[in-house]
């Protein structure tokens, strides 16, 4: 059977700067079936970081109707979102954001210190997550340590570990060279083949033909949407 | 465990930034290390002072005239207690068992060429048994010297070692304001009183006091008393105070114009300045803290900010609002007892080598309750100066964190 992941309708967010309203997202429909790989591409202020920021709930829409493994995510308050966060999104971001003074391994710990997992479980199942990126040999390698392709590596691990509903990336490769990038991408396609649901964001085609369906935005709104 | 966490966090943030961390905390350091450094001299005077007032006992009472220039029923007047007053009290107070005039004086003491300064007093041949402070070597003052006002002394044990007058000193001479005395006897040691060194005594016939200092020691003068039981001690006040009312003419209604204390009261009025004290200090030791709390906040606003983009991350992976807090809010309590906890040592170096410092004064005690104290008072102004940066880091929207550069 297949689950439905992302359910969302009519999503509309609204922000207002000053006295001018500015319409990020014009009536987004959309629905993401468990192992699907996503790209969502578009012109910056095509909406995609907003519609980025509202699948990973850290905002919640002005208007609409999300659905996040049946749970409706408009109505929650920022604790609920917190936990929604911690136990179903992982986020892969385009400077990869690991904590400086902290190792590897610690940084991959990080979202199970939030969800009250005791040490020594942590420590494992953070092990785990940096070999299932190929990483393991530099679990107790400071960020500073690392080069960009190890350190998105290290962060795609943090955002695997909690075993997320989804996995969401903005521009992963984005601070890469063209190498490190490849790499990146071909563990992108290794963790979509063992099931993970994967939500890109990116304005590269290269990076895009990973994925197998593409969304294309404009102005607030999904202007493409097709399958390989 | 999301505590332990915490501090280590904080641990971590504040050993990576150790000489801005230390200078953050330098209020909280010389806060503490104040209360610290004071309670410990204040202690360890007040502890001497009270182990000093045991040794004469309670049924040591004093009595001297009330010379309170602020005071305008007796300002102007010339008031003393007198012979004649020692004379009443001894005749008709029943519950005092043995009384001595004091007559005491600081100055120097000659002999052959050597200066010391110590101080005189006179006294009667009861003071041993009211100071319980007696002869160790030779005889004490007697009868006859007091009636036949001998040039006679009994001295203490460091005018003997200044004026090198060993190996036998009865019988030698020492000059006090030019009238040579002869040494008849040695008290035995005493120590220090007050910052002051007890054995550079030297104990005369009052009469002969009253014959070298003339007038002025007359001024001077105050009894010491002691009771026939601690338990009298009440009633002898009550009996000295109706004697001295009577041969003082004081009409009824009238304030005393002398003061009688008591070996307890004398306690209190000791601990009570020393109070005082304490709590001058405690209220520098207050601005300290405080100033050194607004270093703390300062530095943990800057913190914050510069940490935006990791509260952003801890956000995204999340990090409840209350687990922000509390991790910012751990940061600044540890950031203000790591100066407590320097404070504490600086205290106490700063007590130990201030009672090093003041010669004669005795050593410093640093109780576990002052030490609880300070680091108690550190830990809430971390709290305090605190929970507005930490609650300015968990209030952060986690996309405008993660944005900011």
């Amino acid at each position: 059977m297949e689950v439905e992941v992302i359910l969302m309708e009519e999503i509309h967010k609204v922000y207002r700067t000053g006295s001018t309203e500015v319409n990020a997202l014009n009536g987004i429909n959309l629905n993401v079936i468990e192992g699907e790989f996503l790209a969502i591409m578009g012109p910056s202020g095509s909406g995609k970081s907003t519609l980025m920021n509202i699948i990973g709930c850290l905002d919640v829409p002005s208007r609409g109707k999300y659905f996040l493994k049946g749970k409706e995510i408009e109505k929650m308050g920022d604790e609920e979102l917190a936990f929604i966060r911690n136990k179903e999104i992982g986020f892969v971001f385009q400077n990869f954001n690991l904590l400086a003074r902290t190792d590897a391994l610690s940084n991959v710990e990080l979202p199970l210190v939030y969800s009250r997992v005791p040490k020594k479980e942590r420590k494992t199942r953070a092990y785990e997550a940096l070999k299932k990126v190929g990483i393991e040999g530099r679990a107790k390698h400071m960020p500073s340590e690392l080069s960009g392709g190890e350190q998105q590596r290290v962060a795609i691990a943090r955002a695997l570990v909690t075993n997320p509903s989804i996995i969401l990336a903005d521009e992963p490769t984005g601070n890469l060279d063209t190498k490190s990038s490849e790499d990146i991408m071909s563990i992108f396609d290794k963790l979509n083949e063992e099931g993970n649901t994967i939500i890109l964001v990116t304005h590269e085609p290269d990076i895009a033909k990973h994925a197998k369906r593409l969304i294309k935005l404009r102005d607030g709104k999904i202007i493409e949407d097709s399958s390989k | 465990m999301i505590f332990l966490e915490n501090f280590r966090v904080a641990l971590k943030a504040i050993f990576s930034n150790k000489m801005r961390s230390i200078l953050t905390t330098i209020g909280i350091i010389i806060g503490v290390g104040a209360v610290v450094g004071v309670v410990a001299i204040v202690q360890g005077l007040s502890y001497m002072i009270s182990q000093e007032l045991q040794g004469v006992g309670a049924t040591y009472i004093i009595v001297f005239a009330e010379h309170d220039p602020n005071n305008p029923d007796f300002s102007g007047k010339d008031i003393r207690i007198t012979m004649e007053d020692a004379k009443e009290i001894e005749k008709y107070a029943s519950a005092v068992e043995f009384l001595t005039p004091i007559i005491w004086r600081a100055g120097y003491i000659h002999s052959s060429g050597r200066k010391w300064s110590g101080f005189y007093i006179g006294v009667n041949d009861y003071y041993p048994y009211i100071a319980n402070h007696y002869v160790e070597k030779g005889r004490f003052i007697t009868k006859e010297d007091i009636e036949g006002r001998k040039k006679v002394a009994v001295i203490g044990r460091t005018l003997v070692k200044e004026l090198k007058l060993d190996p036998d000193p009865i019988g030698k001479e020492v000059v006090v304001e030019g009238n040579p005395l002869t040494v008849v006897g040695i008290m035995e040691k005493k120590g220090q009183m007050f910052g002051q060194d007890q054995d550079s005594v030297l104990i005369l016939p009052y009469t002969t006091s009253q014959m070298i200092f003339g007038e002025i020691s007359a001024r001077q003068m105050r009894l010491d008393i002691k009771a026939k039981s601690p338990e009298a001690a009440e009633l002898a006040k009550e009996q000295i105070t109706e004697i001295l009312r009577r041969t003082h003419k004081i009409k009824e209604g009238q304030p005393n114009d002398f003061r009688i204390m008591l070996q307890e009261e004398i306690l209190s009025t000791v601990s009570k300045i020393l109070g005082s004290i304490t709590l001058v200090v405690a209220a520098v030791v207050g601005i300290s803290l405080l100033v050194g709390g607004v270093g703390i906040m300062n530095i943990m606003l800057v913190s914050v900010t510069e940490r935006t983009k990791e509260i952003g991350l801890r956000k995204a992976v999340g990090a409840r609002k209350k687990d922000i807090l509390l991790q910012f809010l751990i940061e600044a309590v540890t950031l203000s007892l790591v100066g407590g906890i320097i404070g504490v040592g600086f205290g106490f170096l700063l007590g130990m080598g201030g009672a090093k410092l003041i010669p004669n004064f005795p050593e410093a005690h640093v109780p576990l309750w002052a030490v609880g104290l300070a680091l108690s008072f550190a830990a809430i102004v971390g709290i305090f100066f605190g929970i507005y940066p930490a609650y300015k880091a968990s209030s952060l929207h986690p996309i405008e964190a993660l944005r900011y550069e």
